[in-house]
């Protein structure tokens, strides 16, 4: 696995770090430095507030290489509430299935074991239903 | 720009060659595309692979395959552009002629599959995607379009089973095609029987892999001597545009906006409208990836590209014939080669050689190629003469 690679995005992988355009005010996740609505430059940082919905989803039966242990698993589109949509799986659904328009908040969660290459874990966000 | 004609093409079936290697099927669509024109050689070589650095060890295609084919000193390059690079091969080669730079050029689309673990090889299909913020989360290429086709079944209130239509089709179309991988048909009780991968693509969603090379030889129009009775297959319009690479960054996840864009600027260049595409050749690597198309490109409004399929208007003798020789879905899905598959097959019926499926005289053909999930979009139209 490429440590510098993951390292480098820790800030967006624990805390949903993204950022701001000062020109018109755009909420942009993940971080692009070039707003994609206006396209002035736009490096403010923003604290996203890690709530949201979900806008689609499928369940993983079949995974990528480093995942097989894990399935199946749901993993979805979230539309977080200041706009943008993020790719993420769910977590803690419990018997709840997952469905379109279910409100969901993000949590750290270990996303990844590499077993061959000295046990390195990758955490990162998941989202879980918005407990009521 | 040059005028440019097809004047050869070659292919191999979409299958397992086990017993052969990524240069040997390469070299043999290179060798059949050259044999039928009769040259021996051309100028310049530009070979669409997607996956060999990882799936092969090998990379530099361009000087691999010049040499294991007797093209020693020609011009070679290996070009990359996910699920599109074999219409990004063909047009680079377009290019090179049309600008007067060279005055022949071989294009082929290669993928040879099977030498990695299809662990590894779903591992690898995701690099089309965004690897910090798709792929990461544990996403496959197959998720990524299942996601894209769930939302669009909810907007549209389409069912599943409204998609079967496209791999029927597909399926019966391909048993015509001693080149698809699939070369038996298959009904609606066997779609709804399929085993799910992502719900909702299921089996008979999406396009199987395979190894498999494709090619065509392009030269200056006005270089052929044109023999009575010879149909002759030149180019028209070429464009490719792209899109965000990751599906969630787009306004809206469940329309092709590259599609739109280069089949608008295409419709342009060959100066004619939808209505004059006698066949099309479109990138069903899954159902919702057909329905799509068909919609960016005005064979159906937005939301009723199911329509198409269930009215049986993408049939060899419907309105918008579409997977002609079998699509992605049955002829096959070796990445890099798809796009150069699209185009053979518009050849082929532009031609009048597509054997039972031939659409009734066509004049323009459309091929397009869809490379990760909608960021890059290559559209070519053909015209018969
Ligand atoms: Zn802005």
């Amino acid at each position: 696995m490429e440590i510098p690679r993951h390292w480098r995005l820790k800030k967006q992988r624990y805390g949903l770090v993204g950022e701001v355009c000062p020109h018109c005010d755009a909420k942009i996740f993940p971080p692009r430095d070039v707003c994609p609505h206006c396209g002035g430059e736009a490096k403010t940082a923003f604290n996203f507030s890690g709530r949201g919905e979900v806008y689609s989803y499928t369940v993983m039966h079949d995974a990528p290489a480093g995942f097989d242990q894990n399935t199946p698993y749901a993993v979805a589109l979230v539309k977080l509430e200041e706009g943008p949509v993020v790719t993420a799986q769910l977590t803690d659904l419990g018997e709840e299935q997952p469905r379109i328009g279910m409100p969901v908040e993000m949590v750290t969660r270990k996303i990844r074991e590499d077993a061959n290459e000295r046990g390195m874990l990758i955490y990162g966000y998941k989202f879980r239903p918005v407990l009521r | 720009m040059r005028e440019v004609a097809v004047i050869g093409i070659g292919q191999t079936r979409v299958e397992e060659h086990w017993d052969k290697s990524l240069r040997e099927i390469a070299g043999e669509a290179v060798l059949l595309a050259l044999q039928e024109c009769g040259l021996e050689q051309a100028e310049s070589l530009y070979v669409g692979n997607m996956m060999s650095g990882s799936a092969n060890r090998q990379q530099h295609l361009g000087s691999y395959i010049a040499d294991w084919v007797g093209m020693r000193y020609t011009e070679g390059y290996h070009i990359e552009a996910a699920c599109s690079s074999g219409a990004a091969a063909f047009r680079s080669a377009l290019m090179a002629v049309a600008s007067g730079s060279v005055d022949s050029a071989i294009a082929v689309g290669v993928e040879k599959m099977t030498d990695s673990p299809g662990g590894e090889i779903t591992t690898q299909l995701a690099t089309a995607a965004d690897a910090d913020w798709e792929a990461d989360m544990g996403l496959s290429f197959v998720a990524i379009n299942a996601l894209i086709m769930q939302r669009y079944l909810h907007e549209y209130h389409w069912s599943k089973d409204d998609f079967a239509g496209f791999s029927i089709n597909a399926h019966a179309n391909g048993a015509h095609n001693p080149f698809a991988r699939f070369q038996e048909p298959i009904n609606k009780a066997g779609y709804q029987k399929a085993p799910m991968i992502a719900e909702p693509i299921n089996l008979l969603d999406a396009s199987p892999m395979g190894d498999g090379a494709a090619a065509a030889v392009l030269i200056p129009l006005d270089n052929i001597r044109k023999q009575a009775g010879q149909k002759l297959v030149k180019v028209v319009a070429s464009t490719a545009a792209t899109d965000t690479i990751a599906a969630h960054s787009r306004k809206n996840p469940i329309w092709l906006s590259a599609a739109e864009k280069s089949v608008k600027q295409a419709y342009n260049q060959a100066g004619i409208s939808p209505n004059d595409i006698g066949v099309f050749e479109l990138h069903d690597a899954f159902t919702i990836m057909a329905a799509l198309s068909l919609e960016a490109c005005g064979f159906a409004e937005p939301g009723q590209g199911p329509r198409a399929a269930i009215e049986e208007q993408i049939c060899p003798k419907g309105r918008i014939p579409i997977s002609t020789r079998g699509g992605l879905k049955a002829r096959g899905h070796p990445v890099g080669a798809t796009g150069m598959y699209q185009i053979v097959e518009v050849v082929q019926q532009l031609r009048g050689e597509a054997g039972e499926t031939q659409v009734e005289r066509p004049v323009y053909g459309m091929s397009q190629n869809i490379g990760g999930s909608g960021s890059n979009i290559i559209t070519h139209i053909f015209k018969s003469e």
